[in-house]
């Protein structure tokens, strides 16, 4: 055992899931998953995309069930929780949607205030000033008048940040945080990822396909594909991984375990009239 | 045989869909209590916008209904002599049929329509998802309000639609054709009465007003959250509430005036 893997080890687990299956009619997205979140630390769980990494996600947030196997946050079994039990959970979790899932019709301002308004009786004094401190953290305060349709996506997912971060949660999951972003603001996105981690004491759990950005800023991988973990350890070590999946992931290569094509009859069959489209 | 099936199919299907909306009522209805006590000015900002914004068509087509109605029944009434019954002939009209039924489709056209647009849109771009992972229920925070000003607004639409449409009446009828004012509204004072016309015509328009935003904030909720899903459940909201409130005018026409 590596001393990084050793280290890992001793810190206790604050997201299990075990033998995890799930999947929509017939098709399986997960056949047996175990992730181990550790407190503290960045995990990403990266694959390619229709592995099932957001549909991870939901099961984690109690969005949805799965149909065998454990998932346990903070010692709580997420599928056995009670609606309440489930909102007390989910009060202490921060999700950051992919597309920051804003309310368009409050200012960026009330965006930040709204889970204080609805979960606290502070005064309105108070919670003006913590707004204002979550702003400064992603750096947004001047834009605290603007509605979200005034906001660049990068924008958007910031406050988004901020307004997760409102009710100082113990975990934060991050949805594909740096897709479809400029270089500039994927940059500023991995900065406050893993400085909030750092200085709140929050676990993060990142969805990503970006291999270098997610390698950068976690201190855990996990690829997922076909359904399983093909891979994981910390992002060094990921990197001369000799699993062919995890390979071809890191690498970013277009064909292998992965197949470039999707299943389909034999080429000939379908332009020589064997196969009726 | 296979129409058989689907004709099955489709049925069950009808029947499941009704099942989930009366549960989705139910849900509604109880946090309403929390709604009343925690939010109330959020009901405020819905009743503008389900209401408020809904008055200028319910002016313009009450005017134009009540001017019609003047218009139609003095050239009826005129061939009899009975010009001076004008009066309670338009305000029956009005008062029990007209102003809840017009009223009712045109607030399901106009605010039925908006407010399934919007709760779809919410769910598509994942604003109701986002509340639920911020451990605040959507049904509460989001539709509870809506239903409840819808409830609170249509009658108030279908009274301002029948008081405006009698005064184009009188504007059509007195204004402009000469029949007597003094008969006009005299008349209409002693033949309408209060319990069997006016309030009757009220019951009718809360009962619109309870199934038009119903189905307008379930189909809103129960959309398929992409822009086709969103469009579909606007068009179902407008014809499925349009639909129940001539098919409960009916219902509701016999059991009340049926001597």
């Amino acid at each position: 055992m590596s001393e990084i893997d050793a280290s890992r080890a001793a810190l206790p687990s604050l997201v299990s899931i075990r033998d995890l299956k799930f999947g929509y009619g017939g098709r399986k997205i997960f056949d047996g998953v175990d992730v181990e979140i550790k407190r503290g630390q960045v995990t990403t769980i990266m694959g390619p995309s229709g592995t099932g990494k957001t549909t991870l996600l939901r099961l984690i947030g109690g969005q949805i069930k799965p149909q065998s196997g454990e998932v346990v946050v903070d010692g709580r079994h997420v599928p056995k929780l009670s609606r309440q039990g489930l909102y007390d959970l989910r009060r202490r979790i921060g999700l950051l949607f992919q597309t920051g899932a804003l309310f368009t019709g409050l200012s960026v301002y009330d965006n930040v205030a709204f889970p204080l308004r609805e979960h606290t009786r502070l005064p309105e004094k108070l919670i003006r000033n913590i707004v204002l401190m979550k702003l400064e953290a992603v750096g947004l305060r001047g834009a605290r008048d603007l509605m979200p349709a005034e906001l660049s996506g990068g924008m958007a997912r910031r406050v988004a940040l901020a307004r997760t971060i409102v009710l100082d949660p113990m975990m934060i999951m991050y949805d594909e945080p740096f897709t479809g972003q400029d270089p500039i603001t994927v940059g500023v996105i991995m900065k406050l990822i893993r400085q909030l981690n750092d200085t709140l004491g929050l676990t993060s759990i990142v969805i990503s396909h970006d291999v270098q950005e997610a390698s950068s800023i976690s201190d855990y991988l996990y690829v997922l594909s076909g359904g399983k973990v093909v891979g994981e350890g910390a992002p060094d070590a990921m990197k001369t991984n000799e699993s062919p999946w995890v390979r071809q992931f890191m690498q970013g290569a277009p064909d292998g375990p992965v197949p470039f094509h999707y299943p389909a009859d034999p080429i000939d069959d379908d332009l020589f009239g064997m196969v009726t489209a | 045989m296979t129409m058989l099936r689907n004709l099955g199919h489709w049925w069950l299907g009808i029947m499941a869909r009704m099942g989930r909306s009366l549960i989705f009522l139910v849900q509604i209805l109880f946090g309403m209590h929390e709604l009343l006590l925690r939010h109330p000015r959020e009901v405020v900002m819905q009743l503008y916008s389900v209401g408020v914004l809904s008055l200028l068509i319910i002016l313009v087509s009450g005017l134009n209904v009540g001017m019609v109605l003047g218009l139609q029944m003095y050239n009826t009434l005129v061939d009899f002599g009975a010009e001076a019954a004008l009066g309670p002939v338009v305000a029956l009209s009005l008062v029990r049929e007209l102003g809840p039924v017009v009223a009712g489709l045109l607030f399901a056209g106009r605010a039925g329509s908006a407010l399934t647009a919007e709760i779809g849109l919410m769910k598509a771009t994942e604003q109701l998802a986002g509340m639920e992972m911020m451990a605040v229920d959507p049904i509460r925070r989001v539709v509870a309000p809506r239903l409840l000003a819808g409830i609170i607004s249509m009658p108030l639409l279908a009274a301002i639609f029948s008081a405006v449409g009698i005064w184009g009446a009188y504007f059509v009828g007195v204004g402009l054709l000469g029949v007597d004012e003094g008969a006009f509204w005299s008349q209409m004072q002693a033949q309408i009465d209060w319990r069997d016309d006016v309030l009757n015509g009220v019951i009718k328009s809360i009962v619109f007003g309870v199934v038009v935003t119903w189905i307008a904030v379930y189909e809103g909720f129960d959309s398929v959250p992409t822009t086709e899903g969103v469009s579909r459940a606007t068009t179902r909201t407008v014809v499925a509430a349009s639909l129940s409130v001539l098919a409960l005018d009916f219902l509701l026409t016999a059991m009340m005036f049926n001597k």
